[in-house]
């Protein structure tokens, strides 16, 4: 086993209005040393539970997290702080990260001296060594976290969690509260950052764009599991899971189109994660499984999740697409293609 | 009212400082020969049983009767609000703990526990204090608790927790600080109330004991002989109000300068106003608006969000209105709409719905047309539906309203939209409260509401954005199905230029309040021309392009939306900008078939596009 | 423990009432065991011996050891708490140790004028204010006429800090010994109850109408109101049916809270008035150290506000059912 993150069948429960709710079902997940794993989902998915449970928030956490070949368990504040000089967290709102009434300056010293104590001098070149690597002008840290823009806001959330020189860091939709193009330059950045420093990365996002442009491997959650782990390009080529193709399908894509669905959309709501259903967690909505085709009950019996474990390409699915069932999922190599959508005329649509 | 609050809790500070030493003797001094006499020249107020001076002994009360109400408030306000923050740094089952006590003890009302505890702990100037800072400490608890909650919630406590913070310090350095304001106030308006509750417990002969005497013993006192001499009664009582009414003031006014909002400065008329250009009008208009402007006052300033928007929508036509946060185009449609909040100014030169100028109607006439011709679907289904009324209510009021539908026939056409929406079982869903649905459903009860009216026009204000990709798909599915089918025109807002691309007929792109270029929306990949909209698109991550190439980033911000803007907007970050960008405002004008863009040097045709076009 | 806690779960997902009844109970339970202890406690824990302060410094000692031993006074305490414990399921409460007569007499003669006394004042105080606070926020949403909203917050500021015992004299002095409007005191029908329930009910008037006011505006800030405005829907409707609704609950939620203070505020308002109520007695009991009395009138003035927060949150769960869920 490489170096890095590993989580060994990880749980995550909550304290539910209705008792305890599974937010994350027995997940594993590897990301080694200097690479990235895309995490995506819908909400509710249990990909910003998982995020937290690694870091030690969330309110019940079972199962194996080691990092750096070292295992990680107990709650108390020694074991979290053991954790956070390994692991650390950004967060999506960069409105609500930073203190508000703390200076950047003040920010990021209390992380740099979080676990090691530092005199003023070595701080201080810490702070602008800090600054530096994520882009930002050194006047920038006697400022107030309300006077700098969504883009530098969040840019100093990446250097409080880099302040502690984490083996790994874990970017929770860090790019969702931002505009386009801010968005392109923090992406831009991370992957620098990552290049230079070696961390491992953990990037959660439901942009699956953004997600695909940093990652060198793509996992799918779907309430609570994982459903699909393979290397980007292979799972956006082709994708094993009916989940994921759904949703590579609704993803809507500037210089190609949407795809004509010949599978209808996802019917349905997304299952209380309380009382998730059996078998399969996907079946109820699945547009191959048994709603559809009703001999393939084994999708509301059996649960397909064991399976998938080993295989580089990994898909919890008890009929992954064979060549004939459906064919290789293409996605519009050619830009130009307009895929269905003709540029429409008003004029001629009925008044 | 500052004024009146500081005159007077400096008059009480001064009152007790030296009450006691100008009028202590007076007040101590028994008088046989003058025992519970009215009102005198000599004696203002009367005297009491004794023959004391009865304005000499209420002024010189003033410092232990606050005295006592400030300590007991501190005290209760120190114990409260420790455990009240500790419960933002504990564990999970420490602090349900916590709060459950806390609740258990706010059950019963502070006074009847001032009661009970001034009789426990002995009656007397200290027990009552003491009861009443028992009393007053689970108020204290509770906001502490709510605040210190909130501040838990956020990401930067979070974050100072994987940083593996000490509870100490999580306490001292990002708890408290947030805290404290709020409960600051809040201790000043308990500090009157506090000495209130004291003087009541001195009423009942559970606070202060004679021979000590403070307002609340005086006015016991003076009660007994309220038939024959209202006065030595009502004096204490003015003096408690007095008080209580200082502290309760001095709280409003604390409150007052936390929320600060200074006037807003006077409006100016925007000096430069393009030129204007003809555009050929058509029979299918629904709407047209030339040179709308929002202006909103703000204690900064005058913020002007929308800087001359022009835009035209035909029947059937889906029209994007894309640009980043700030760009105003969630206002230019809460404009369109007359929805802007109360203090937000609009202006136009010509703003035509369904072919009649707005200025032509009346009010009453305008909301007609509005109500009848236009349905709005806002960003965020969560809120946008009513909590306490049925679905039922709220999608059939409109009709009932203005078309004057009967309740039968008006459910009978819910049902018919919402099996539109492709959403059976509608007479359950009607019944239902907006808490019961999910988001995607309430996002398509919204749409089948917003042709309830058949509206020529809807505006989507960024519909899908608060969704998942997969029922956003579904929502814009069903958009495009209602504007061919019903030829409404939709403007559908939206910060997603893929979305955008994929969904609309025509995108017009915002930018500082102007709309930079309109073009069709197949042209967005490849066919820009506006230096913005080019590095804007180059800036999208996409599922096709090379990965390894990197994305491209625009420079520096948007202009401030305070100041004037004389030239172009986007001249600061423009690559390829010129002289007279910075001087004259480019105006919107047209530049091919369907294609308009604002700039006075528009980028060449890309590559692949002249290609093509030369086919 | 997970597979209970599940089950627990699936309970509450199925039966939320159910969950929220049984909540409740073991809340009010938990709460009476408080007062109950509370009260038995009180008597036995005060500095110094009631029964000698009762009794007066100068009774001859043997007199003291008889009326301790009458109370039981003498006992270990467990074998007292049980006792009395075994006394109140038989709504025995105790005799009075100055006059010796039973508390429980006294109180059903007293009690329901207190309450009368409390309810009146809580319906004042509902009548005026949930208009009154929604007709405020309507006129002054958006920072609309700043000085309506002074004078608003400026009066309600008075009011709230008005104290009811303090406008209780007031009032007296008044309207009843000068200007002989009301009887200055004790219960001679209708004409009585005008000056008590003015004073207990003008203070939570004021605090409620500034909740009511902030409530209103808050609600008039929110998305559905925007999406009901779009709708061009008549204010009437708008107001009372979008507005009003939403308001309610928080609204009640603090009038709720206000009404066990008011029943505490009877204490000193009737000590004032020399209302026939509980809360005088009191008051002459406390004066006249009958320990044994006081100690019943908080065991049932807090049983009362037990009652009535109950009372209150099943009225608010009815009302919001939502709330039920959310507190579950």
């Amino acid at each position: 086993m490489s170096a890095g993150l590993a989580l060994h069948d990880v749980t995550v429960r909550h304290h539910g209005p209705f008792g305890p709710v599974t937010a994350v079902d027995r997940v594993s997940l590897e990301v080694p040393d200097g690479t990235t794993v895309g995490l995506v989902g819908e909400s509710g998915s249990g990909k910003s539970s998982l995020a937290r449970a690694v870091v030690g928030l969330a309110d019940s956490c079972s199962g194996q997290i080691t990092v750096g070949g070292r295992q990680f368990r107990g709650r108390g504040v020694p074991d979290r702080r053991r954790l956070g000089q390994q692991v650390q967290l950004v967060f999506q709102d960069p409105d609500t990260a930073l203190d508000p009434r703390m200076t950047i300056r003040q920010t990021l010293a209390e992380a740099a001296g979080a676990f090691v104590r530092l005199d003023r001098r070595t701080r201080e070149q810490r702070i602008s060594a800090l600054l530096e690597r994520v882009g930002l002008d050194a006047p920038c840290a006697d400022r107030f976290p309300q006077q700098l823009s969504g883009g530098q806001r969040q840019r100093v959330a990446v250097a409080r969690a880099l302040a502690v020189d984490p083996a790994v860091l874990i970017a929770d939709e860090i790019t969702s509260a931002l505009d386009v193009s801010i968005r392109a330059a923090i992406l831009t950045m991370l992957r620098d950052l990552q290049r230079r420093m070696g961390f491992a990365m953990v990037f959660i996002s439901h942009d699956l764009a953004a997600v695909r442009s940093v990652s060198d491997v793509i996992a799918v959650m779907y309430l609570g599991r994982i459903v699909e782990v393979a290397p980007t390009e292979d799972l956006l080529r082709s994708p094993q899971h009916p989940y994921t193709r759904t949703l590579l399908d609704s993803v809507p894509n500037l210089r190609g189109g949407w795809r004509s669905t010949a599978e209808p959309l996802l019917a349905g709501e997304v299952p209380d994660p309380a009382a998730p259903p059996s078998g399969c967690r996907f079946h109820p909505r699945c547009p191959v499984g048994p709603n559809r085709r009703p001999e393939r009950d084994i999708c509301i019996t059996q649960d397909p999740q064991y399976e998938a474990v080993g295989r580089p390409h990994q898909a919890a699915c008890h009929f992954p697409p064979t060549a004939d069932d459906c064919p290789p999922h293409a996605r519009n190599v050619d830009p130009d293609a307009n895929g269905d959508r003709a540029p429409r005329i008003p004029r001629e649509l009925p008044s | 009212m500052g004024v009146i609050t500081l005159t007077m809790l400096g008059s009480l500070t001064v009152l007790a400082m030296v009450g006691p030493a100008l009028w202590g003797q007076a007040a101590d001094r028994p008088n046989p020969s003058a025992v519970l006499q009215g009102p005198t020249a000599g004696h203002l107020l009367g005297t009491d049983h004794l023959g004391r001076d009865l304005l000499a002994r209420l002024l010189a009360a003033t410092g232990l009767s606050l005295l006592l109400a400030v300590a007991a408030t501190l005290l209760g306000a120190t114990a409260g609000i420790t455990l009240g923050a500790l419960t933002a740094v504990v564990g999970v089952r420490t602090r349900r703990m916590l709060g459950a006590l806390i609740n258990l003890l706010l059950a019963f009302p502070g006074l009847l526990v001032a009661m009970f505890f001034a009789v426990l702990f002995g009656a007397g100037a200290g027990g009552a204090v003491f009861a009443l800072a028992v009393a007053y400490a689970p108020g204290f608890a509770r906001i502490a608790q709510t605040l210190a909650a909130k501040v838990t919630e956020t990401d930067f406590m979070a974050a100072a927790r994987v940083l593996g913070l000490r509870r100490h310090r999580l306490l001292l350095r990002h708890v408290l600080p947030h805290i404290a304001e709020p409960l600051m106030l809040n201790t000043t308006v308990a500090a009157g109330s506090t000495l209130v509750a004291l003087s009541g417990l001195s009423f009942l002969g559970l606070g202060v004991q004679p021979p000590s005497y403070d307002w609340g013993l005086l006015l016991s006192q003076g009660l007994d002989r309220i038939y024959s001499e209202p006065l030595p009664a009502v004096a204490p009582g003015i003096a408690i109000v007095y008080a209580g009414v200082a502290f309760q003031l001095l709280g409003e006014m604390l409150a007052k300068a936390a929320a600060r909002r200074t006037r807003p400065r006077q409006m100016a008329e925007p000096a430069v106003r393009p030129a204007h250009v003809d555009r050929t009008a058509s029979v299918d208009q629904v709407l047209e608006v030339e040179d709308l402007r929002v202006a909103i006052p703000t204690a900064a300033g005058v913020v002007r969000p929308v800087r001359g928007v022009s835009l035209d929508l035909r029947r059937g036509e889906i029209v994007g209105l894309v640009g980043e946060s700030g760009s105003g185009k969630s206002l230019t449609a809460l404009a369109i709409a007359d929805l802007l909040p109360e203090h937000a100014k609009s202006t136009w030169r010509a703003n035509r719905f369904l072919g009649t100028d707005t200025k032509s109607l009346t009010r009453k006439e305008r909301r007609r047309q509005l109500a009848t011709g236009m349905a709005v679907i806002f960003q965020n289904p969560a809120s946008a539906f009513n909590p306490s009324l049925r679905i039922g209510t709220q999608m059939t009021e409109a009709v009932r309203a203005h078309h004057n539908t009967p309740r039968a026939e008006a459910v009978e056409q819910a049902l018919t939209e919402l099996q539109r929406v492709t959403l059976p079982a509608g007479h359950r869903l009607l019944r239902s409260r907006p808490f019961q649905l999910s988001g995607g459903q309430r996002q398509r009860v919204a749409i089948a509401t917003a042709s309830m009216m058949r509206p020529d026009l809807i505006i989507a204000d960024e519909p899908t954005t608060a969704l998942d990709v997969t029922v956003q798909r579904q929502i814009v599915d069903l958009l495009r199905r209602i504007r061919h089918d019903d030829a409404t025109a939709i403007l559908f807002i939206s910060h997603d230029i893929a979305l955008v691309a994929n969904t609309c007929d025509r995108v017009l792109v915002m930018y500082a309040g102007t709309i930079v270029e309109n073009l069709p929306a197949h042209a967005l990949a490849t066919g820009t021309r506006h230096p913005y909209t080019r590095a804007l698109v180059e800036s999208v991550p996409d599922m096709t392009a090379d990965r390894t190439h990197p994305l491209r980033t625009i420079k520096g911000s948007p202009p401030d939306p305070y100041g004037e803007i004389s030239g172009c907007p986007f001249y600061d970050r423009c690559a390829h900008r010129q002289d007279r960008c910075a001087q004259e405002r480019p105006v919107l004008s047209p530049l091919g078939p369907g294609h308009e863009i604002a700039c006075w040097h528009p980028l060449p045709q890309a590559q692949r596009e002249a290609e093509e076009a030369a086919k | 423990m997970t597979t209970m806690s599940a089950r627990l779960g699936a309970l509450a997902r199925h039966h939320p009432w159910a969950v929220f009844c049984c909540r409740r109970a073991a809340r009010l339970i938990v709460s009476l065991f408080l007062v109950v202890t509370g009260s038995f406690a009180m008597i036995r824990l005060i500095p110094g011996d009631p029964v000698r302060a009762a009794l007066g410094v100068d009774a001859a000692p043997d007199l003291v050891a008889a009326k301790r031993h009458e109370f039981g006074l003498d006992q270990d305490l467990l074998t007292q708490y049980r006792q009395y414990l075994r006394h109140l399921a038989h709504g025995d409460l105790g005799v009075s140790l100055v006059t010796g007569e039973p508390v429980a007499d006294l109180v059903r003669a007293r009690l329901p004028a207190t309450l009368l006394l409390a309810v009146l004042a809580f319906a004042c105080v509902l009548v005026v204010a949930l208009p009154g606070g929604l007709i405020a926020a309507v006129w002054t949403r958006d920072g609309r006429r700043p000085r309506t909203e002074l004078v608003f917050t400026t009066a309600t500021s008075v009011m709230a800090g008005m104290p009811d015992f303090v406008l209780a004299a007031g009032l007296t002095a008044g309207l009843a010994v000068s200007l002989r409007l009301f009887p200055v005191s004790g219960d001679l029908g209708p004409q009585s109850y005008v000056l008590p329930v003015l004073a207990l009910a003008l203070a939570p008037t004021a605090v409620l109408l500034r909740i009511v006011r902030v409530e209103t505006l808050k609600v008039l800030a929110e998305d559905y109101l925007r999406a009901a405005r779009a709708k061009r829907l008549p204010a009437f409707s708008l107001y009372l049916r979008h507005v009003a609704p939403n308001t309610l609950t928080a609204s009640l939620t603090v009038a709720g809270n206000l009404l066990p203070a008011l029943i505490a505020g009877t204490v000193l308002v009737e000590k004032v008035f020399a209302w026939p109520g509980i809360g005088s007695a009191m008051a002459q009991s406390v004066a006249a150290q009958d320990y044994a009395v006081v100690e019943a009138t908080v065991l049932v003035l807090g049983a009362a506000v037990l009652v009535v927060n109950l009372l209150v949150d099943l009225a608010l769960a009815l009302l919001d059912p939502r709330s039920v869920i959310r507190k579950t």
